[in-house]
């Protein structure tokens, strides 16, 4: 799925214009510990999280994710939006809990490798 | 790559919005170098928990990195408090962060199992009111 086509399903808003909507997005993981993203996250091109700081967006770099969708209606500050558009990683917000934004992704064909 | 490549990096203490700063900009320069990419995560990955490390328990401190043909090397020292018990630090789950870095999605006790995990040699020189030095090799 296009990030345009996750932002569209869950209903999101989207914060970032630097990103790559040609991306095809095929996993992705939800944890709101960054270092258990590292550790038990594999190949995953999205992240959910309901943790809103800086170094969600450190981490989703670290990891080459491509977007970080922020669940239960939460939003990024103007400092991280700024990080994430130098980082070209997608932006969202929606506000649907953790459990139903990643179901609905999983309906729609979004797998996971590792949390 | 014939010659050594080597960068310097300020760690800046209780700055939780440049933290990973270094182990971004060492990231970058790997894409640059053309570095495979499974080694430019798991440089990347130990890196990173070691400079949140230096930030959290360290009072920032610095970071040296020196690239070969065969291998990347990050000395990553810091003046903090030093690890009381390294054996007990390295287990999965042990962690001495306060609430408020486990607020900001760390402190939970993986980032040393997670340096140990990534990089090919790791090497944690430490004592108790001496400060931290952590040594991270992955092999190119």
């Amino acid at each position: 799925m296009k990030i345009s086509e996750i932002a569209t399903l869950l209903n999101a808003e989207l914060y970032t214009v630097n990103h790559d909507d040609t991306a095809d997005i095929k996993s992705a993981c939800s944890a709101d510990l960054m270092s258990d993203v590292m550790a038990f996250s594999k190949e995953n091109a999205l992240l959910l999280t309901g943790l809103v700081n800086p170094q969600v967006i450190r981490t989703a770099e670290m990891m080459d994710m491509k977007a970080i969708i922020f669940v239960r209606g939460k939003k990024p500050l103007q400092s991280m939006i700024e990080l994430a558009e130098e980082k070209k990683i997608a932006l969202m917000s929606t506000e649907y809990p953790l459990f139903e934004a990643s179901g609905r992704l999983y309906m729609s064909g979004i797998r996971g490798n590792g949390y | 790559m014939g010659q050594v490549i080597v960068r310097d990096y300020d760690i800046p203490a209780d700055d939780f919005l440049s933290a990973g700063e270094a182990s971004s900009a060492v990231r970058n320069l790997l894409i640059q170098l053309g570095v495979a990419p499974d080694r430019i995560k798991r440089t990347a990955i130990a890196m990173y928990e070691a400079e949140i490390n230096a930030v959290i328990h360290g009072h920032g401190g610095k970071a040296h990195v020196e690239i070969k043909s065969d291998r990347i090397t990050i000395v990553i020292s810091d003046e903090g408090p030093g690890i009381e018990d390294l054996e007990l630090a390295m287990q999965e789950g042990y962690s001495t962060a306060p609430d408020s870095i486990r607020e900001m999605g760390f402190g939970a006790g993986m980032g040393l199992p997670n340096m140990k995990k990534n990089a090919d040699e790791l090497v944690i020189d430490t004592a108790k009111g001496k400060g931290t030095v952590v040594t991270i090799t992955v092999y190119l």
